[in-house]
């Protein structure tokens, strides 16, 4: 019987950076067996990304690397040689996923699309994670984080939350795109699973980060179709309070979608006089007066800290969050009490806390085997063990700069 | 080809608003069938949040939010706070394979529908309990949305100006990063299923699940204790990496990033070498990074004579990352969604045809679907009970009559 939920399954992953290496850091966590290809001599982009333990840059040091890979294996390969796209190929006619995030032009140019790879192993479920997806005109169009980010939406949306005239449009912190497109990856590649079952034959997923976080921008485009409403610049949200408020000491963000949470929220400020004024009697009203409205709200969270609002608000059931800061979120007490924070032993970054499990199974486990690979650490367990070739062989692989 | 990959699923869906929801969404749009179990006590809130379309009035079916994250499922108006409602909801999981709720902790067992109480009429079952912050320690139970969870992430604490309150992101964004969490353990946990028999209990935490995706901004932290703080669009180190305003207008803008010299070389190119890109403190990416405040205006000042579509077409045909920053309307009208067939089409009995957004995923050989619009409050009362789970018509009328369904 297996003991994790996807013992038995083998993943190979051609990609860089956060969407494919999270996509099967998901697989890999919860049991499955994943190779990941990385250039020879340079690895995976994420290698060369802050931050680096003790601020020192190196290969082996990146944080984000080490928490997206652990649990994997690393192998280098360069499939522009012929030695390198036949070993490739070998690793594909092996695995149930293939998990990639090159720019479609890139792996037809390598003669690695899904059309050849299928001859190969039909079984083969192939999730390619990139910025426009695999068809349409933009298909090849390059991007990072932010312009992934302003073709879905979200930026020009932001300005929607700033609400200064004319400010222009801010990306969020980190990579949430590639991350979210990473998870809807991880999902369809399951369901490509499931219909393999049924069909006797693998397929290819195909995720388009601008389509996910479109696809994530909350009833915008019906905003559109059904009102002609575009939301951002000074357009005001339809319904108040949703908006940051000013403390003492920092800030909180207040959300009543619900009239009885509003009412909560004034016994929580003690009842005070102008809450009874006729243009705050609902969430439209408070929507349309929200030029009145706000300064009055920030005058009672400028008497109390962040945590103060929180505590009380949330005694009153009221959704207010403070905005933490990595500390806080690091020594919160609710982590602990979770566990949800991992330590990692890493040969070269040594002992650390990562972020843990997202979630919890009761009978099959979210685990952490083993550290994130070094570089090539595993060219000799998989191309011996898996493949068949010997020692001798991976020395004249290295030698022609295939592995 | 044309069999439902989740032909034979059940999904009991007592999500709320858009984690909860959006999570069964997905399985019915793989032919999974899914019944939401709604009542007036418990109605999902988006039946009566925006859009609407102008001058239709308010009712319980038509809002926008509504249709788009409940096509293809079944609804049933059941009252589980009576005791012959929760024997009738009961009897919908006896038949389902996976559960989902995304109610405040202990909302469901209250009801007598927690975990134990499901397993005891289905051992089978994969529950997936999407809580805001899990089940152990001092914030367990409070209450949250989407939105204020970035806040409580430190995701907002990196997003924004230094000098303004933190951004929170123009969505409820905690939401679908729970979803799919979510799906992706409640299918791992099917397979576990198909090989040994066993359901399963699977909880998460919504603040967990933002904080997992962050690593950057934690290990910031752990491994250097620095805490990271707001700087607009600021990257780690390309540069140029702003929003640029066109030609368009105010709200207009294009996305440029700037990764490597060879990058820097193609975008001096476009903007056709002008003299100012020859000072050496623009030479190499950490002069660039140093002085991208300098140069922003510059390149600004170039971009404006441009618009949005042009300006990304001459920058990525010389292979530098560019894409127009589009509104929600723009998302619509953008030509690369279009040719892909990103937006689908239906009819709803109450809303007429619409656009919406579609899939977040093709499949070559199983492509998701859409088979039916979000269903009215209670439409499928008759089916469910009757059809499915076999009660005679009188018996459902006297449930209607006595409210337990209406």
């Amino acid at each position: 019987m297996p003991d994790t939920a996807l013992s038995g399954l083998k993943v190979l992953e051609f990609g860089n950076l956060v969407s494919a290496p999270y996509c099967t850091k998901l697989m890999a966590d919860l049991g499955a067996e994943v190779v990941k290809i990385e250039a020879p001599g340079v690895g995976d982009e994420a290698r060369r990304r802050e931050p680096f333990a003790q601020d020192k840059p190196g290969i082996e040091r990146s944080g984000l690397y080490a928490y997206l890979n652990a649990n994997k294996l690393s192998v280098t390969l360069d499939p522009s040689t012929a030695v390198g796209k036949k070993l490739f190929c070998e690793l594909a006619g092996k695995v149930d996923f293939l998990v990639e995030n090159n720019p479609p032009a890139l792996m037809e140019g390598l003669g690695l699309t899904y059309e050849a790879l299928e001859k190969i192993n039909p079984m083969l479920i192939m999730t390619s994670i990139t910025p426009f997806g695999q068809t349409g005109p933009f298909r090849n169009y390059k991007a990072y984080e932010i312009t992934a980010y302003s073709a879905s939406g979200y930026g020009y949306g932001s300005t929607a939350c700033i609400r200064e005239p004319v400010m222009p449009p801010v990306k969020a912190g980190g990579r949430p795109s590639q991350f979210s497109a990473a998870q809807v990856g991880s999902v369809a590649s399951m369901f490509a699973l499931f219909a393999r079952d049924q069909i006797g034959a693998g397929q290819h997923v195909d995720v388009s980060i601008q389509e996910v976080m479109a696809g994530h921008y909350e009833s915008a485009i019906e905003h559109w179709t059904f009102a002609a409403n575009e939301i951002g610049g000074l357009t005001n949200p339809i319904l108040q309070p949703m908006l940051p408020l000013e403390c003492k000491d920092g800030w909180v963000f207040l959300m009543c979608i619900e009239d009885f949470q509003f009412d909560r929220y004034v016994e929580v400020m003690g009842n005070p006089e102008w809450a009874t004024n006729e243009l705050f009697k609902d969430r439209f009203s408070r929507a349309a007066y929200l030029d009145a409205l706000w300064p009055l709200l920030t005058e009672w969270t400028m008497q109390h800290t962040k945590e103060e609002v929180f505590q009380k608000a949330q005694a009153n059931r009221v959704p207010v969050a403070p905005a933490y800061n990595a500390e806080e979120i690091v020594n919160s007490p609710q982590l602990a009490a979770q566990h949800y924070f991992v330590e990692i032993d890493h040969p070269v970054i040594g002992k650390a806390r990562y972020p843990g499990a997202p979630y919890t199974l009761s009978e099959t486990p979210w685990r952490i085997e083993r550290k994130a690979p070094l570089l090539g650490e595993h060219n000799e367990d998989i191309y011996c063990g898996w493949l068949g070739y010997t020692r001798e062989e991976l020395v004249k692989f290295t030698e022609i700069g295939a592995i | 080809m044309n069999k439902k990959v989740l032909e034979g699923i059940t999904v009991a869906d007592f999500g709320n608003a858009w984690a909860g929801p959006l999570f069964a969404r997905s399985l019915g749009d793989m032919g999974a069938r899914v019944i939401k179990v709604e009542s007036l006590k418990h109605m999902d809130v988006t039946r009566l949040l925006p859009p609407w379309e102008p001058g239709k009035g308010i009712t319980y079916n038509n809002s926008g939010y509504y249709s788009y994250m409940n096509r293809n499922k079944l609804a049933v108006q059941l009252d589980v706070s009576t005791p012959k409602g929760l024997e009738l909801c009961k009897k919908i999981l006896e038949i389902s394979d996976i559960m989902v709720e995304n109610y405040a902790f202990g909302v469901m067992k209250r009801l007598g529908l927690g975990y134990e109480d499901v397993q005891k009429v289905n051992p089978k079952i994969i529950y997936v309990s999407m809580t805001p912050f899990g089940s152990q320690g001092p914030m367990t139970n409070y209450v949250m949305y989407g939105r204020p969870q970035v806040y409580a992430s430190g995701m907002a604490y990196t997003t924004g100006y230094p000098d303004m309150a933190p951004l929170c992101l123009p969505t409820s964004f905690g939401d679908p990063v729970a979803t799919h969490h979510g799906l992706f353990a409640a299918l791992s946990a099917l397979r576990y299923r198909s090989k040994t028999g066993k359901g399963q209990f699977i909880e998460l935490s919504q603040w967990e699940g933002l904080v997992s995706i962050q690593p950057e901004n934690i290990m910031d932290y752990t491994l250097n204790k620095r805490i990271r703080v707001r700087q607009i669009n600021k990257d780690e180190f390309m540069a140029p990496h702003n929003f640029y305003r066109c030609r368009e207008g105010d709200l207009k803008w294009v996305a440029i990033a700037v990764a490597s010299d060879e990058e820097w070389a193609a975008l001096c190119k476009v903007m056709g070498n002008p003299e100012w890109t020859k000072d050496k403190k623009y030479a190499d990416g950490y002069g660039r990074w140093k002085n991208q405040e300098e140069m922003d205006p510059l390149i600004e000042e170039w971009t404006l004579n441009y618009e949005q579509y042009e300006l990304a077409e001459m920058l990525q045909k010389e292979g530098v990352a560019a894409f127009p920053c589009l509104s929600n309307r723009g998302l619509v009208e953008d030509p690369h969604l279009n040719a892909r067939g990103f937006f689908e089409e239906w009819d709803h009995p109450e809303i007429g045809v619409k656009k919406y957004d579609g899939m977040l995923w093709k499949m070559n050989r199983t492509p998701p679907r859409v088979e039916r619009p979000a269903p009215m409050l209670g439409e499928h009362n008759n089916y469910v009970f009757g059809e499915l789970l076999g009660l005679p018509q009188e018996e459902i009328d006297q449930l209607v009559k006595d409210k337990i369904l209406f």
